[in-house]
């Protein structure tokens, strides 16, 4: 089982979206590598025969009849967003200017 | 201070109906308690006073026009909600400055709840941001603080909520559990915690930290109270897919004749022994045999696979977390960071959630984004989810043995602030016997079990049912809090010193709460004016946990 370097911090803060300083990444990686240390075993707790559990209770999927039911006003939907237009979200570029 | 506001909500429910009081009298005291008790406490992030005393006056008016008998019981008692559950017309934080201001646009189901009773809803407690933590200093807003010693923490998450309802500011609140957020604050309080059934309660407006985990309940100061609030917030919603079709009943009636007669219980072996302080272990066994002499049997049972429930649990907690944060991306709500240089979107969200996220959030979502990474997923997710299997395993063939299972909710009583803050994993060691419930989806109860005998703070009892069993949680419970009850003379929280003035605070407190009362500067003054008072009673206590 590998531990978590500096670098390996850096790619998943890219993945994760959260812009990091250097100090940051210094202090959340050795914060982490402890973290992994000491929860790696449970890798040896279950054999290949055990089934994985994805939910505490078992369920099957669930539907509803397809009818028309209360929604948000576009209004309300917008009421949180940073910056909305024409009654949309409005976001920075999606692409690079360059 | 009113008397009032130190009834059950049982026995204000009684004094509203026989109009011995009326619910703007009841809602005005807990206000003026939170009012002159909040600027040490921090409990509450945001305080509804007008909408509170409207409800409480729209059914004063009924009750007076003879239309009693068509309320909920609980109609006009007050009651204090977790900042993580959104409500309309009242801002929504999750203790975190990415929701600094936002208000929802929909009530989540319990509040929806809350309103058809007719429940004034004093406000929005403070918590560890998005519910990541077990001690409240995660909040974006300042630490809750402990009402029995105001240099400790009130436990977490959701700190806030049992502070408030443990301080007398509310009889009732809401918490959410996802690891222990509700029973893990009650043992560090003195109060009663109930994480219901998976499913039991709808989590549809509770902001999602692990959907597989997650659990709205009550916080209260009896396990009466918790039994009536469960029956207000639980039943089937077709806005929660995970919600349970049937609802589950006779709580109230369970908590009314607790009777554990034939009954037997099991100490979980791997919950207890070394590890824990001496003075919770002291109070466990007094409860052990509390329970004996009230006729129950008392047997041991094994759960060998609990040892491996903390590390499933930080693999499964953050992979689940890390996947519901992302819709955090300043977009559609909360706050838009924008960065020096070119504004593209994905720079935008980076320069967002940095400045959005504290440490632990951050922490957690890399944490989670490494288990469900390519390479990874197997060794740590799945390894995670066969162990989820495998404490499933040990919950069944424990519930053949034994009815329901106890045990201490807390290695430790409360410890002072700061003490783990820079050590997530001695922070993380405080769920350990909390965890076990929320991966196999059971119900858990912790009510007060008395004080350590080297702190003087509250030690917290648990109690484990099989899914669906809820009423025996209620059942047995009120057994144990009654014999309690009847040693020391009276609810623990009686024994609870008055709430202290905040001597040096380490944290700068609430920049961003919104009070709507005009209280907050009230509570910058009472702070000033006692400081100095406050530091000629400053607690020496030197005693502290024989472990972290």
């Amino acid at each position: 089982m590998s531990t978590l370097r500096r670098g390996q911090v850096a790619h998943l803060a890219r993945l994760a979206h959260i812009d990091m300083s250097d100090e940051e990444l210094d202090r959340m990686s050795g914060e982490l590598d402890v973290i992994v240390d000491s929860i790696k075993s449970i890798s040896e707790a279950a054999g290949d025969d055990v089934p994985p559990t994805s939910h505490p209770l078992p369920l099957t999927n669930v539907f509803r009849e397809d009818v028309v039911g209360q929604t948000l006003s576009n209004e309300e939907a917008l009421s949180g967003a940073p910056d909305s237009a024409d009654g949309r979200f409005k976001v920075p570029a999606i692409l690079d200017e360059d | 201070m009113s008397e009032l506001i130190k009834r059950t909500a049982t026995e204000l429910a009684g004094l509203l109906a026989s109009g011995e009081t009326t619910s703007v009298e009841l809602t005005r005291a807990c206000l003026d308690r939170i009012a002159a008790v909040d600027g040490s406490l921090n409990a509450f992030l945001h305080v509804n006073a007008e909408e509170a005393l409207a409800v409480a006056a729209e059914v004063d008016e009924l009750r007076a026009a003879g239309k009693g008998a068509d309320l909920h019981p609980l109609a006009g008692v007050p009651i204090a909600v977790k900042d993580l559950i959104v409500t309309k017309g009242q801002p929504t934080t999750a203790g975190s400055r990415m929701l600094d201001g936002w208000v929802s646009p929909y009530d989540a189901t319990v509040v929806t709840k809350l309103r058809a009773a007719k429940m004034p809803i004093l406000g929005k407690t403070n918590l560890d941001e998005f519910a990541m933590g077990s001690s409240s200093e995660h909040s974006a807003y300042g630490p809750t603080r402990n009402p029995w010693d105001v240099e400790r923490i009130p436990g977490g998450s959701g700190g806030g909520s049992a502070a408030a309802v443990a301080a007398f500011e509310a009889p009732l609140a809401l918490g959410t559990d996802t690891g222990g957020s509700i029973r893990q604050p009650g043992a560090m309080t003195g109060t009663v915690g109930t994480k219901p059934t998976y499913g039991g309660v709808s989590r549809y407006g509770a902001i999602a930290m692990a959907s597989s985990l997650d659990q709205i309940g009550p916080v209260t100061r009896t396990v009466e109270d918790s039994a009536l609030l469960q029956e207000v917030i639980g039943g089937h919603d077709p806005a929660d897919s995970t919600s349970l079709a049937d609802p589950l009943e006779g709580l109230v009636d369970a908590a009314r004749h607790g009777d554990v007669s034939g009954l037997r219980i099991g100490v979980v072996k791997e919950l207890g022994g070394e590890g824990y302080q001496a003075g919770v272990r002291e109070r466990f066994s007094e409860s052990l045999d509390l329970l004996r002499d009230a006729g129950a049997e008392i047997v041991e049972v094994s759960c060998p696979n609990f040892d491996y429930a903390l590390g499933a649990y930080y693999l499964i907690m953050p992979s689940e977390a890390s996947s519901n944060l992302a819709k955090f991306d300043g977009v559609r709500f909360g706050n838009r960071v924008l960065p020096d240089g070119p504004t593209t979107i994905e720079r935008v969200m980076g320069a967002t959630r940095e400045a959005g996220f504290g440490d632990e959030v951050k922490r957690r979502i890399i944490l989670g984004t490494y288990a469900l990474s390519a390479g990874y997923y197997d060794e740590y997710y799945g390894s995670a989810q066969k162990v989820r299997t495998l404490v499933q395993r040990d919950f069944e063939a424990a519930f053949k043995q034994v009815d329901v299972l106890i045990s201490p909710t807390t290695p430790t009583t409360a410890f002072p602030l700061g003490e783990k803050l820079d050590d997530p994993l001695a922070m993380y060691l405080n769920d350990v016997a909390t965890i076990p419930a929320n991966l196999a989806g059971v119900p858990g109860l912790s009510l007060p079990g008395g004080l350590a005998s080297e702190d003087n703070l509250p030690v917290g009892i648990q109690l484990l049912a099989p899914a669906k069993q809820d009423a025996r949680l209620y059942r047995v419970g009120a057994v144990l809090e009654s014999k309690l009850e009847e040693k020391w003379g009276g609810p623990l929280l009686a024994q609870a010193p008055d709430v202290q003035p905040v001597v040096d605070s380490v944290v700068d407190q609430g920049s961003a709460s919104v009070v709507d009362q005009g209280s907050a500067s009230d509570r910058a003054e009472t702070r000033a004016e006692t400081r100095m008072e406050a530091r000629a009673m400053s607690h020496t206590e030197a005693t502290e946990g024989s472990r972290s």
